[in-house]
């Protein structure tokens, strides 16, 4: 029984990560250069404009481009305009791309850029997952209030409870959490499922990418300084217990910038964490097409699984300490106490 | 020769020598957490759960700060 499972867990975590060798393969010998695992791995952590599955003829799924410029207004397009039969990249309409963002050929105008890039999609199938799940479970507790979860009730549960008591409570504390759990629990689950689902092969890195994190950092800087209270406040530009002379040079300046030093630190370690564990993964992977070697093929598929399963730790933990300290800054801020 | 080898790749060579430090400072960080929290199961057996799940989270952020080692080096390396 054991050993099935084993067997049945290596099997799954195999079919996991083979599209990704099929791409290093494929790159390394199809185009007969050498094989430069930057590019490769460059290419798997960044965003595009197309969400490419695997080489042939509909392993590609071209995404709309929407773009605005003030001279030519809004325009819409396919980006399988910007590709030729045999994959490269050419310019259209008078835009092309260019080191991964779209410019004008000939002019200086700025062009504003709305595009649905393969984020953006992964970002709307996040949403989606998270829409139906969420749905069913709210569903379950109108249709049953007070009585025991059932089906997929019963996994979140546990979860939704945990990061309520052990989190938020925790951080933000008895008396003000509930105003604030609807945004933890969002954050937590987003991340969470952001990152799981980014371990799929041929997702896209959409919580390993700066933007991502980076909105989800401004909203709680935001919620953390609109709900700061009078004593938030006076503990940063008057800081209680400190002589004078140095409260208004040095204490009021390491304070101040640690408004913002807080969710910048949020928004890197989790595109850092999400991504590093992209470029890890990739990396032994390319091992195999550097040595070219079966022994080094074995030991990388290996390797990467382990890595693979920290990588669902990580996820996990990611998710739980960007809410943990989103909690305990707005705990910070609104906390009310005397006089130390 | 070597010198002009050496000045061209001077760049991989720092990336290098930065990932080979970063693996320094978290085996360092993380050998410390672990040896305090075998200590700490130790001498509180019961309270064996909660130290490895404080552990777990602390390896974590150590880790992230060695990832950011690993990213700095490999934009250095590929750039």
């Amino acid at each position: 029984m054991i050993l099935k499972s084993i067997a049945l867990s290596i099997v799954i975590s195999m079919m996991f990560i083979s599209p990704l060798k099929v791409t290093a393969s494929e790159q390394a010998s199809g185009e007969g250069e050498s094989f430069n695992p930057g590019t490769l791995i460059m290419h798997h952590i960044q965003d595009d404009y197309i969400w490419h599955f695997w080489d042939g003829h509909y392993g590609t799924l071209y995404l709309p481009v929407i773009l605005y410029s003030d001279d030519r207004g809004l325009e819409v397009f396919s980006s399988s305009n910007f590709y030729n039969e045999d994959h490269e990249l050419v310019p259209y309409n008078g835009y092309e791309i260019d080191h991964g963002k779209i410019h004008r050929v000939d002019s200086e105008v700025k062009v504003w850029d709305f595009s649905i890039t393969k984020n953006v999609a992964f970002l709307f199938l996040t949403m989606a997952v998270m829409l139906i799940v969420f749905i069913s479970v709210a569903r379950g507790y109108k249709k049953r209030p007070g009585k025991s979860p059932k089906g997929i009730q019963s996994l979140f549960e546990p979860i939704i409870i945990f990061i309520r008591d052990e989190i938020v409570k925790k951080g933000i504390g008895e008396k003000k959490y509930e105003k604030y759990l609807p945004y933890m629990l969002t954050l937590f689950f987003f991340i969470w499922f952001g990152n799981l689902l980014g371990l799929l092969p041929g997702a896209a890195n959409l919580t390993g990418n700066i933007a991502v994190t980076m909105t989800l950092a401004v909203g709680t800087f935001l919620l953390t300084n609109f709900s700061g209270n009078k004593h938030y406040w006076n503990h940063i530009f008057n800081t209680p217990g400190v002589p004078y002379p140095i409260r208004y040079t040095v204490i009021i300046v390491v304070e101040f910038l640690g408004i913002f030093t807080k969710p910048i630190s949020l928004m890197i370690r989790l595109f850092v964490a999400i991504t590093a564990g992209h470029i890890v993964i990739l990396s032994i992977i390319g091992l195999t097409f550097i040595f070219q070697s079966a022994a080094v093929g074995i030991g990388a598929t290996i390797l990467t699984i382990f890595i693979n399963l920290i990588e669902l730790l990580v996820a996990t933990i990611q998710a739980y300490v960007f809410t943990l300290f989103s909690s305990m800054y707005i705990g910070m801020a609104v906390e009310e106490h005397d006089d130390h | 020769m070597l010198l002009q080898i050496l000045a061209e790749n001077l760049g991989l060579l720092g990336a290098a020598l930065g990932a080979g430090l970063v693996a320094v400072g978290a085996g360092v960080g993380i050998g410390k957490i672990g040896s305090s929290a075998m200590e700490a199961m130790a001498r509180q057996p019961e309270a064996a759960g909660r130290v490895q799940t404080a552990m777990l989270i602390i390896a974590a952020l150590i880790e992230v700060v060695s990832l950011f080692g690993v990213v700095v080096c490999f934009i250095i390396a590929t750039a």
